[in-house]
């Protein structure tokens, strides 16, 4: 091979360079929008189908395709992921601070409650148990998970959404009830000194409860649920309390990049279209629970199992609450004292 | 003699596989950089790489850490759950780190020494541990030993808990750390002049004299390296043992979970507290090892 002289390339790369400028900004004009949603983990297989659907539909109403990518890990890695520079065109998170933590950034104007209706929460989920079959130690309701030798699985709520809503729902069972704040405390302490493992997130709770049979009880979100028993071809089944918390995973438009990016029409009716009519069918089968009124059903005859909630609002709001129960020395931190 | 123990080793592992006949050269390489072409061009690429990869990330966790001050660095990394955790990393992969040795000489004997059908088989799967996602050996960790696994079964009704537990995390410890102590001891045996062992045996020392006057003190330094090499990696792995520990605070709670909980916080300044904290004692560990190491070496010379 001989040998090309060094200015060589430069002047070989210079025209490439124009021609990869011309391509993009080709692509820019003519080409399908890129967007990208950053999620949540349990979320993959509801935003898969509402992609394509939306895709569809942005096409033909606007003439211009439209190519969602999506990206799924833990709720607040993720937020931290888009305030480190991930390219996110929107959020869809599991909790609010995590959104709140991007807005705080100046990525989201801090307005983005007001922007979507409901606060910005399309669809909310409920805190329920899986049981193993025939429900053997006779889970009905929250005080069931402290008699005798029940024992818990949950995730770490210091480091999964899934494990924080759990704590919360427990906690809030107590004092939506009447119950004092020590009887809350009471209760939670006990409620994890039957917790066996704290697993790190949500899927590998599932894991450790339907795959390693640890537990006789878990504690997770009612979507989730579905999954999980659906896999377990009839080893599991759902048990809904009597009242639990609602899970309200909110929405945003990342503005800063939508701008940037020139992508704020397409992101806008990406977020706009889980509020409408086709949107809300794909979020109920995913049992996902959409907002509004006359929620379509996870199937044609399947009601949605009736159950009182509570908000994040009857254990104090989501910033005292992080800080009061998962913070550096919280309540939770106080369960765990050396030796026990 | 000339084996690879003169040589101080590599915290980050890159010189795990390092044979006799290449540190050497290495080191002849040293002595006459100059003569060699393209020392400027190796030399600004060497600082550049170690800049970039360890110097600066380095330098950001440190400043992130230094942004709160004395009294708000102890606060953050200096409390109970914080030790509790810091000693179960710390002592679990020491304890890795040993089993590694011990197991990781046999293995590297057999391998080197003995011929025998599938040795090259069980040569390759040595490495298997490195390539494989650790996240994965520890989930299937876990599967085999809770009470319905394979070896559950058997092992938890004898009050062996093999999953959720600190034998847990010490088991897939020794398991993603085995292939650095083979593979430093291997080449070490393989290059030993057995001719040495005859005239031993010859001149009329047992088998054990000959391996513990002879063998061992050739081998030791290689062993000692392959100890630290275990240590580092058992000190920095996070991904198997999340999913076999259980996570209990004060029990089986490993530093790196404090810091993810942290971040969970948003609190990157405590969060990276507790990783330089870690990460000096890792260093002060290393640097005892690798002085035992470099007396021990200056003793088999």
């Amino acid at each position: 091979m001989t040998k090309l002289p060094r200015r060589s390339f430069a002047l070989l790369s210079a025209p490439l360079l124009v021609a990869f400028a011309g391509a993009a900004s080709l692509a820019a004009d003519a080409g399908p929008v890129a967007l990208l949603n950053v999620s949540y983990d349990p979320t993959r297989e509801l935003y898969r189908e509402i992609n394509d659907a939306f895709a569809k539909k942005y096409q033909a109403e606007h003439g211009r395709g439209v190519s969602v990518k999506q990206s799924h890990a833990a709720s607040g890695s993720q937020a931290r992921a888009v305030i480190d520079g991930l390219d996110a065109d929107v959020v869809t998170l599991a909790v609010w601070p995590d959104v709140e933590a991007v807005a705080k950034s100046g990525l989201v104007r801090p307005d983005w409650q007001n922007r979507y209706d409901n606060q910005s929460v399309p669809y909310h989920s409920v805190v329920v148990f899986v049981v193993r079959k025939g429900n053997p130690k006779g889970i009905k309701d929250w005080p069931d998970l402290v008699k005798g030798d029940v024992s818990i699985i949950t995730p770490n709520p210091k480091t999964s959404g899934n494990g924080k809503y759990s704590f919360l729902a427990a906690w809030g069972s107590v004092v939506t009830g009447g119950g004092s704040e020590e009887d809350a405390q009471a209760f939670v302490a006990e409620l994890y000194k039957r917790t066996p493992v704290l697993d790190t997130g949500a899927r590998a709770a599932t894991a450790t409860f339907s795959q390693k049979g640890l537990g006789d009880v878990h504690i997770t979100f009612e979507s989730e649920a579905h999954l999980e028993v659906d896999e377990a071809g009839g080893e599991l089944e759902i048990v809904y309390p009597k009242k639990s918390i609602r899970v309200d995973p909110p929405i945003a438009v990342v503005d800063k990049n939508v701008d940037k990016k020139g992508t704020r029409h397409a992101a806008e009716a990406y977020l706009g279209f889980l509020y409408s009519p086709e949107g809300r069918a794909i979020i109920a089968k995913h049992h996902y629970r959409p907002w509004g009124e006359n929620p379509p059903t996870p199937a044609a005859g399947e009601a949605w199992p009736a159950i009182e909630t509570y908000t994040i609002d009857a254990v104090g709001g989501w910033p005292s609450a992080t800080k009061k129960f998962f913070g550096e020395g919280g309540v939770f931190d106080s369960i765990y004292q050396p030796g026990r | 003699m000339n084996h690879p123990t003169s040589d101080t080793i590599a915290i980050a592992g890159s010189s795990a596989f390092a044979t006799g006949p290449r540190r050497a050269a290495s080191a002849a390489r040293r002595r006459h950089a100059a003569v060699l072409p393209g020392f400027g061009a190796s030399a600004a690429i060497t600082s550049l790489v170690v800049l970039s990869l360890i110097v600066f990330p380095l330098a950001v966790l440190i400043l992130r850490a230094a942004s709160l001050g004395p009294a708000g660095f102890l606060e953050a990394a200096w409390t109970p759950r914080s030790r509790a955790a810091y000693a179960v990393s710390l002592s679990a992969s020491l304890l890795a780190a040993a089993t590694s040795s011990l197991l990781g000489l046999l293995v590297a004997w057999v391998l080197a020494r003995i011929e025998f059908p599938g040795r090259r088989l069980l040569d390759a799967l040595v490495d298997v541990p490195l390539a494989l996602p650790t996240a994965v050996a520890g989930l299937v960790y876990s599967a085999l030993y809770v009470k319905k696994g394979w070896l559950g079964q058997w092992l938890v009704p004898l009050g062996i808990q093999g999953a959720y537990s600190y034998l847990g995390i010490v088991l897939v410890l020794v398991f993603v750390s085995l292939p650095f102590a083979i593979r430093v001891v291997q080449p070490v045996i393989e290059s030993l002049d057995r001719d040495t062992e005859e005239a031993a045996r010859i001149l009329g020392a047992s088998r054990m004299q000959t391996f513990l006057r002879v063998v061992l003190p050739a081998i030791l330094p290689a062993v000692v390296t392959g100890f630290a090499l275990s240590l580092a990696r058992a000190l920095g792995e996070y991904g198997s043992v999340v999913f076999i520990s259980g996570n209990m605070p004060f029990k089986t709670e490993i530093a790196p979970v404090l810091i993810v909980a942290r971040l969970e916080e948003f609190a990157y300044a405590e969060a990276t507290t507790v990783a330089v904290l870690l990460l000096a004692m890792s260093i002060a560990l290393l640097v005892v090892v690798n002085s035992l190491q470099q007396r021990l070496a200056r003793n088999a010379q």
